[in-house]
């Protein structure tokens, strides 16, 4: 595989590690192939009922009255609640508080819950959902951003300050009129990201269990076994809605089945379960139906942006200004962070030594929004990436060669105040323009006998068409587009601001050889249980298979905030690393006055403390275990990790973007597009990643193909559609994502250059990898057909269009365009200005 | 009103109590307690509740047990034998085929049915055989290398298992 052949790059060789890097299987890999990994909906607790949601048919209406009687009053209905009954208001965000558990007044969107009902049985669940009555009074719809712009008479939420808008930020960093007046080109563009869903392949659940306590003036405690990606969260908004204190509630992440970031926020069917579990003294599940994850969404923002971009002769980039308008549906969700993602990392890819950011975001009568794989940052990507591609070719410059000419330098700062430490995009470009063979597919020769002898050596052919009289008429052209891309290892504040630690890890060291770690982080898939073994593993010398997991419960574990931002490795796992540290520095000090050796000429591995110098000169690991709880007592040790302070700017808005590192990616897309259908097919993807080290060369690898996947999907297929207010696709067969059928062969090429302060040096690699996927796979359309398609998905349709309005005599009005929205010359909020002390920082010879 | 049915599953014989209209799919979970069998649509959308009958895959949310009383149901609870994996199992948790693990059951009984089909299959009778399969974290990519991997041990061990 890739792996092996690229694994080498750049490796750290200064100290071999023993479990680091090698591709070890995951912790919990076997129960998962023989199906004894727990998931929510897979626990069962005795007398457990079952719970489900009543949501609006109606995307706007006000809610007149709701009649619960006739459905109390049937038989193995146990308890019906409606908002009344939760009236505390919650939210992802601390600014963003504006969710009910069951709505309140008003439904704002198809899918919005109204009542919860459980009962004994599911069947019992369908009739007495259908019997709750409730009267609504209807109210007008908006479905989009411009209908939320232009009717601000209809207020969706209340949280708006102006019509719909939601959030309004506007940013200049730099001298950007002094940017844009030294270029000698500038060029703008319109841009539309479509939203879409995560679709995790498991259904949101939980069960709730109401333990009462007559001798607590509290009442009880609630534990909540939920498919969340943020169990920490979770813990904080149920113990508002329930009015508990915090220690009267537990939350554990069991297995989870996916989340891509949809599994992030804190839900109303978790709220309901929990309060219907402590009416009814009885354990309450509630399981989501895969139209209910549709409708429960945080999928991908909708988003249209305009870019203009100063650049020399040469490609130089002198200024951009970009403007975002987020369609953010009903509720804030975390909308509020996503509107300042979309402009934030525009400067950490590229250098920029000016640049402006304005951005909005709407409330709509539509499911809401929130982070998807990429949060915030994938749209931007797309439309900047695209809009450099114009670029390149309106000044003749090749692509990969006018994106090398503006690489982010590694120990610089951004113009917006980012710390930028290990950046190895160039060696991603590189690579990636190596293996697909980009520039021999650019530099090809077009005759006949030449295309035959490159097809021999397997080599993509670009098939030309009607201009060349001497080649058999094929319709199949091909293309290669190539996109560059970079993402934060992990959010650089927390979501309430505080200077605790973001993760913690604590470690037990049994005296009989177990050993026994607990960290709030929770395991979607991704992985992070299985690191923090490895991590453990390779610290103390013992393998992974001595170490037993605890994680994502919020009464056993220490805290981790969560599955989000790309964060668990980076921070999790340099918490783990100071907890084993440790422990590892008590085993040692006994270990050395045993064996008579130096600690600095002691290592530990395969359950031996051995003298480095005489490997004969040794302990086994459970001696020195007892050894030193003899002395010590129990052998406990914690460790955490928050990132450092001087990350960003000192400007309001300057938190969102800050990370202790970023990954860097690069991709390039091979297509073939049919010229008479439209018909795209996405051939092969080659992405390369800089996750600094791999911990699990595996896992980094799964991950980079899981993005190359997902953003696949983003660009040809995957997208939601509204009719009459209603998501009109709400199952996975309308729901169109890649089968096997359709997802492209995936090259991996992993790029490791350590950075200082990752955990072994390894950065992320859950969510950057997406990113370049979508601009690659738009750019090597153009390639391949010259047309351009400003928004997603890219559909036959759309390139059939495309291609047609390209040919004699076809009227420009049928040109697919994307619409621009006219903006007020104000921008709806305060300009924030803001340079670095020292402009120089830009540069890395200012450093 | 209830009817009385046996299932032959892992096996086992089961007399159960069932509703008619319940699905395969929720008298395995809910009456059998086997939570192997995922579900992610309820609707034969996803593949996550593929089980064998009678040696071949089918969408238990699709399937009523009154239609399957006299057939060889398998469940990922019954792919290993006296604790021994078989090798598709051990090859998809060394390979790192498994990420969520939800679609994994599911994947791993069609890709059992594959290879009884073919003992050494091309990528597109892998293709064709997952196709009904759903997997929203690999990218497909991994599960095709641990296929390959376990046709492979599968030959040199003498031939399907």
């Amino acid at each position: 595989m890739t792996i092996k052949e690229h694994a080498g790059i750049g490796r750290n060789t200064s100290r071999a590690f023993k479990y680091i890097g090698a591709p070890l299987p995951k912790v919990d890999a076997y129960a998962k192939v023989t199906g004894r990994a727990l998931y929510a909906d897979d626990i069962m607790l005795p007398r457990m009922l079952y719970g489900r949601l009543l949501r609006s048919p109606h995307p706007h209406a006000r809610i007149i009255e709701i009649d619960i009687h006739r459905a109390l009053e049937l038989p193995g209905v146990l308890a019906v609640i409606t908002g009344e009954d939760l009236p505390q208001r919650f939210g992802i965000l601390p600014s963003s508080q504006d969710e009910y558990a069951l709505a309140i007044d008003k439904v704002r969107y198809v899918g919005d819950p109204v009542a919860a009902v459980a009962a004994v049985d599911p069947d019992i669940l369908d009739e007495a959902i259908k019997l709750i009555q409730v009267e609504y009074e209807i109210l007008p719809a908006l479905m989009t951003i411009e209908e939320a712009l232009e009717h601000p008479e209809v207020k969706i939420n209340e949280e708006a300050r102006i019509g719909n808008i939601h959030k309004a930020v506007s940013y200049e960093f730099g001298d950007i009129e002094g940017g844009f007046a030294g270029a000698d080109y500038v060029r703008e563009d319109w841009f539309f990201y479509e939203g879409n869903n995560h679709a995790p392949m498991e259904e949101h659940a939980c069960v709730a269990n109401w333990e009462p306590n007559p001798s607590d003036p509290v009442g009880g405690k609630i534990t909540l076994w939920s498919s969340t990606q943020t169990p920490h969260y979770v813990h904080r908004e149920l113990s508002k809605v329930m009015g508990l204190p915090q220690s009267h509630v537990r939350v554990i992440a069991p297995h989870v089945g996916g989340g891509f970031g949809g599994k992030s926020d804190p839900f109303s069917h978790e709220m309901c379960a929990a309060e219907l579990s402590r009416r009814t003294g009885r354990p309450v599940k509630i399981t989501c139906t895969r139209e209910e994850v549709f409708l429960t969404h945080r999928g991908r923002h909708p988003v249209k942006m305009w870019i203009k971009t100063g650049v020399k002769k040469d490609g130089t980039l002198t200024a951009m200004h970009f403007r975002s308008f987020l369609d953010g549906g009903a509720y804030g969700s975390y909308g509020i962070a996503t509107t300042y993602y979309t402009g934030a990392l525009q400067t950490v890819t590229y250098k920029l030594p000016c640049y402006k950011f304005e951005g909005m975001r709407l409330f709509t009568n539509k499911p809401p929004c929130g982070p998807k794989r990429g949060h915030g940052t994938t749209q931007p990507r797309y439309a900047v990436e695209v809009h450099l591609d114009k670029i390149a070719h309106d000044l003749a410059i090749d692509p990969l060669e006018l994106r090398r000419r503006n690489l982010i330098e590694p120990d610089t700062r951004t113009v917006n105040g980012l710390r930028i430490t290990s950046c190895a995009l160039g060696e991603c470009l590189k690579a990636v323009a190596e293996r697909s063979g980009w520039y021999e597919f650019h530099a090809e020769p077009t005759t006949v006998s030449d295309k035959s002898a490159m097809g021999a050596i397997n080599r993509p052919l670009r098939v030309v068409g009607h201009e060349n009289g001497n080649v058999a008429e094929s319709p199949i052209k091909r293309g290669l587009g190539i996109a560059a891309s970079s993402y934060i290892c992990g959010a650089g504040k927390p979501i309430y601001w505080n200077d605790l630690p973001h993760s913690a890890v604590q470690i037990r060291l049994d005296r009989g050889g177990g050993i026994t770690v607990y960290c709030g982080s929770t395991d979607i898939g991704q992985g992070s249980t299985s690191i923090l073994a490895y991590i453990v593993a390779e610290e103390l010398g013992v393998p992974p298979e001595h170490i037993h997991l605890e994680t994502a419960d919020t009464t056993l574990t220490p805290v981790d905030l969560g599955s989000y931002s790309s964060r668990v490795t980076f921070m999790a796992g340099n918490a783990a690393i100071a907890a084993a540290r440790k422990l590892k520095a008590q085993l040692f000090e006994l270990a050395s006055e045993q064996l008579q050796v130096p600690v600095e000429n002691l290592e530990a591995t395969e359950c031996l403390i051995y003298d480095t110098n005489d490997p004969g000169v040794a302990l086994p690991y459970v001696k020195v275990v007892q050894l030193t709880e003899a002395r010590y007592g129990a052998l406990v040790a914690a460790g955490s990790y928050a990132p450092p302070e001087d990350i960003h700017g000192d400007y309001k808005g300057a938190g969102v973007g800050p990370s202790p590192a970023y990954s860097y990616s690069a991709c390039v897309a091979q297509v073939a597009v049919d010229s008479e259908t439209g018909e795209v097919v996405v051939e092969k993807l080659w992405l390369a990643h800089d996750v600094g080290q791999s911990i699990n060369p595996l896992l980094v690898a799964g991950q980079v193909e899981g993005g190359a996947y997902m953003g696949f999907g983003e660009a040809t297929m995957e997208q939601q559609i509204f009719r009459r207010g209603r998501h009109k696709i709400p199952s996975l067969l309308d729901y169109k994502l890649p089968t096997t059928f359709d997802t492209p062969e995936i090259e991996t090429i992993l790029i490791e250059i350590p950075d200082r302060e990752g955990p072994y040096g390894a950065k992320e690699a859950g969510q950057g990898p997406l990113n370049p996927v979508i601009p690659a796979i738009a750019n090597a359309v153009f390639d391949a057909v010259g047309v351009r398609i400003d928004e997603t998905p890219i559909t036959s349709d759309k390139v059939l269009k495309a291609l047609r309005a390209e040919l004699p005599g076809a009227r420009s009005a049928q040109r697919p365009h994307v619409e621009p929205i006219e903006v007020a010359s104000a921008w709806p909020t305060r300009l924030i200005t803001w340079q670095p002390a020292d402009i120089s920082l830009i540069a890395k010879d200012g450093v | 009103m209830r009817e009385l049915i046996t299932l032959h599953v892992n096996g086992e014989f089961h007399e159960l109590a069932v509703l008619p209209h319940h699905t395969l799919l929720e008298v395995l979970r809910e009456d059998l307690g086997l939570i192997g069998t995922k579900h992610g649509c309820e609707l034969g959308e996803c593949g996550a509740c593929t089980v064998l009958i009678d040696g071949l895959p089918i969408l238990s949310c699709l399937t009523l047990p009154l239609e399957v009383q006299n057939s060889e149901i398998t469940t990922i609870e019954g792919l290993e034998e006296n604790g021994k994996l078989h090798p598709l199992q051990e090859t998809f948790a060394e390979l790192g085929a498994a990420q969520c693990g939800y679609c994994t059951p599911g994947i791993l009984l069609a890709g059992v049915a594959l290879l009884q089909e073919h003992p050494q299959p091309s990528l597109e009778q892998m293709k064709e055989a997952l196709a009904g399969n759903l997997c929203r974290c690999t990218g497909y990519t991994k599960i095709y290398e641990a296929i390959d991997a376990a046709a492979e041990r599968l030959h040199a061990a003498g031939g399907v298992s």
